[in-house]
């Protein structure tokens, strides 16, 4: 979980694979999601093209209803495309039954929600451990990792407290710490200071550039506010179920 | 792999009012289910226990108690020569021919008139009861109008306390002494000399005939001789298995009426868990779409809101054996329908009824909890992370 444990930085990797450019992390081909209301067919995100390397910051920007949550959460595996291929570290999520997208969003994917989503009946400790629960380590190791993620966001003081005792920002660094615990390939997050005020933000989002900068986590973000995007590598437009780079 | 049981349970604590009144709805059932069943336990356990293994009961073939029974004299003694009867110190056969009378007497307090057992015994038959042990006052004397009367009969009924005086068959009975046989059947009977009862009740024949055997083995041997006997129209059970039979009807239709009140009651429980567990989904969804995020499968989800059901089933069925429990300080008495007698006997928790109640009270909370659990598991990610 620290930055030692990890196996090295994409210029590394890349120099090691003899310099030519890794295959990217997240390649989406021909996406397109389409809801039914009635006889009538609404398109939310149409022959969607995008690859993310491996290492990389995305941030996704765009109106209410563009479709870019529904991207993110096509990409995260929580949610199925109408059409299209969704290729991450070389599989294509589409084609995984429902039980196996759940074993591999478990191994892959780490998430930041908005409103933090942790289990309110639920320790720091207790929350950070969960996604733990669905591997084969033993309670010692969980113990260890737990704590070395909460140390990670600044909470080790804080991990026997329930969520409604701690303020927004420890929430949201509760859930980025869970986010983490299982070392993802990919790290989503959906307007992750959405709900945090200004200098709150300022510290989640600094977070989150540690992350992707010491531990190369590809971090894909989906957010309203262009201070927020200014902390990615680039920033992706979406309008209208439309990719406008 | 499992959604950790600590949340489980501390969703189920969190939501401490609603867990605490439908768990107390589902205690409820559970302690009528409990009780009822204690109470037919207790009078099988009372009327079973009232036997001993290797004495023999003979009344006249068909009749179900002894009530029913009549034995001639001349029967008796072809009986009592049988050579598997063991015998007393001083060579006797130790057999007791007894008659058997139901009187009617009304009950201390309110008066109400109830049937009681009087039973004519012989100093052999008092051996060959050796729970029967008298607790106050002295054995009535052969030859007089003296009585001792079982101990819920002296609590229960007027004049059948000790020093009082009774009056049936045309004669007062001074009650000398009262016996504690033990919570047997005997505690509901009045005693008397045999040969007095024989004669105030006007009888020629006895109604039963108890003897020991020399090994309890013989009963069979027993059993045929005296039932392939031309001169002899009785059968012979062993004593145990006499009383056992003599509680079946009640005891079942304690049972019966019992689990039937229990399963309707527990209709109206089972929806007061189905309601408290789908506002326990409805107000969780965020959560469940959080777990399935995360990767736990719709079976774990299944699972976890399963398990919570239990877990509330487990809490009432638990609160319902406690409160049942306390139950076992009571003694009640009613009449057996098979003999027409009062019978006093106390609510008895067996191991057996512990696990059939424990057993209720999950499976109340597995049919209220699977629905609500398998809409969570059902529902899709992106709904239920929406609607957090």
């Amino acid at each position: 979980m620290t930055a030692d444990a990890q196996v090295g930085t994409v210029d590394e990797r890349r120099e090691h694979a003899g310099g030519a450019p890794p295959e990217p992390l997240v390649a989406i081909r021909n996406l397109s999601k389409y809801y039914l209301r009635g006889d009538q067919v609404i398109p939310v995100l149409v022959d969607i093209d995008l690859d993310v390397p491996e290492g990389d910051f995305v941030a996704l920007m765009g109106p209410s209803g563009s479709g870019k949550s529904t991207l993110l959460n096509l990409i995260a595996g929580i949610d199925k495309p109408s059409s299209g291929e969704i290729r991450i570290a070389g599989v294509d999520i589409t084609q995984l039954s429902d039980a196996d997208l759940a074993l591999w969003r478990s191994a892959n994917v780490g998430f930041i929600f908005q409103f933090y989503n942790l289990m309110p009946v639920l320790s720091a400790f207790g929350n950070v451990e969960l996604p733990l629960q669905l591997t084969s380590l033993s309670r010692r190791e969980r113990r260890d990792r737990v704590e070395t993620a909460l140390a990670l966001v600044g909470l080790s003081d804080r991990a026997t407290h329930l969520p409604n005792e701690l303020s927004g920002g420890q929430q949201q660094r509760v859930a980025i710490a869970r986010a983490l615990i299982t070392d993802p390939t990919l790290i989503v997050a959906d307007e992750p200071t959405g709900d945090l005020d200004r200098t709150t933000a300022g510290e989640i989002l600094g977070l989150l550039e540690r992350l992707n900068r010491e531990l190369d986590k590809t971090i894909i973000m989906v957010t309203h506010d262009p201070k927020a995007a200014e902390k990615a590598h680039r920033v992706v437009h979406l309008e209208k179920g439309v990719l406008v780079h | 792999m499992a959604i950790p049981l600590a949340y489980v349970a501390r969703s189920l604590a969190a939501r401490r009012l609603t867990t605490a009144l439908t768990a107390g709805g589902m205690a409820l059932v559970v302690y009528v289910f409990a009780t009822v069943l204690m109470l037919s336990a207790g009078l099988e356990q009372t009327l079973i226990a009232t036997g001993q293994e290797d004495n023999v009961v003979v009344i006249r073939r068909s009749s179900q108690t002894e009530v029913q029974s009549g034995i001639a004299r001349a029967q008796a003694d072809v009986v009592e020569a049988l050579p598997q009867i063991a015998l007393d110190a001083e060579g006797r056969p130790l057999v007791s021919k007894e008659p058997v009378v139901l009187i009617n007497l009304p009950k201390r307090g309110t008066g109400k008139p109830a049937n009681v057992v009087i039973r004519g015994v012989t100093q052999a038959g008092l051996g060959l009861r050796p729970q029967v042990h008298l607790v106050e006052g002295r054995m009535f004397r052969p030859g007089t109008a003296e009585i001792i009367t079982g101990r819920s009969i002296a609590d229960g009924f007027q004049g059948a306390g000790l020093g009082e005086t009774l009056r049936f068959a045309s004669r007062d009975w001074t009650v000398v002494g009262v016996f504690d046989a033990g919570h047997t059947a005997f505690d509901s009977e009045i005693w008397g000399d045999a040969e007095q009862m024989l004669q105030a009740f006007r009888r020629n024949g006895y109604s039963s005939m108890l003897f020991r055997l020399t090994n309890a083995d013989d009963f069979d041997a027993v059993k045929h001789a005296i039932e392939t006997d031309p001169r002899l129209t009785l059968e012979a059970k062993r004593e145990q298995r006499f009383y056992a039979e003599q509680s079946e009807a009640l005891s079942k239709f304690i049972s019966i009426l019992g689990t039937s009140i229990s399963i309707i009651f527990s209709i109206g429980a089972v929806i007061g868990a189905a309601i408290t567990m789908y506002a326990s989904v409805a107000s969780r969804t965020g959560e469940i779409g959080t777990l399935r995020a995360l990767g736990f499968s719709r079976k774990a989800v299944l699972t976890a809101f399963l398990l919570e059901a239990l877990l509330l089933g487990l809490i009432g069925g638990v609160a319902g054996l406690l409160a049942a429990s306390v139950m076992q300080a009571l003694s009640i008495s009613t009449t057996n329908f098979q003999t027409f007698a009062e019978i006093a006997f106390s609510f008895t928790l067996t191991p057996r009824i512990v696990v059939a109640s424990l057993i209720f009270a999950l499976g109340m909370g597995f049919v209220g909890g699977f629905l609500p659990a398998a809409r969570a598991a059902r529902m899709k990610i992106v709904d239920a992370l929406r609607a957090a």
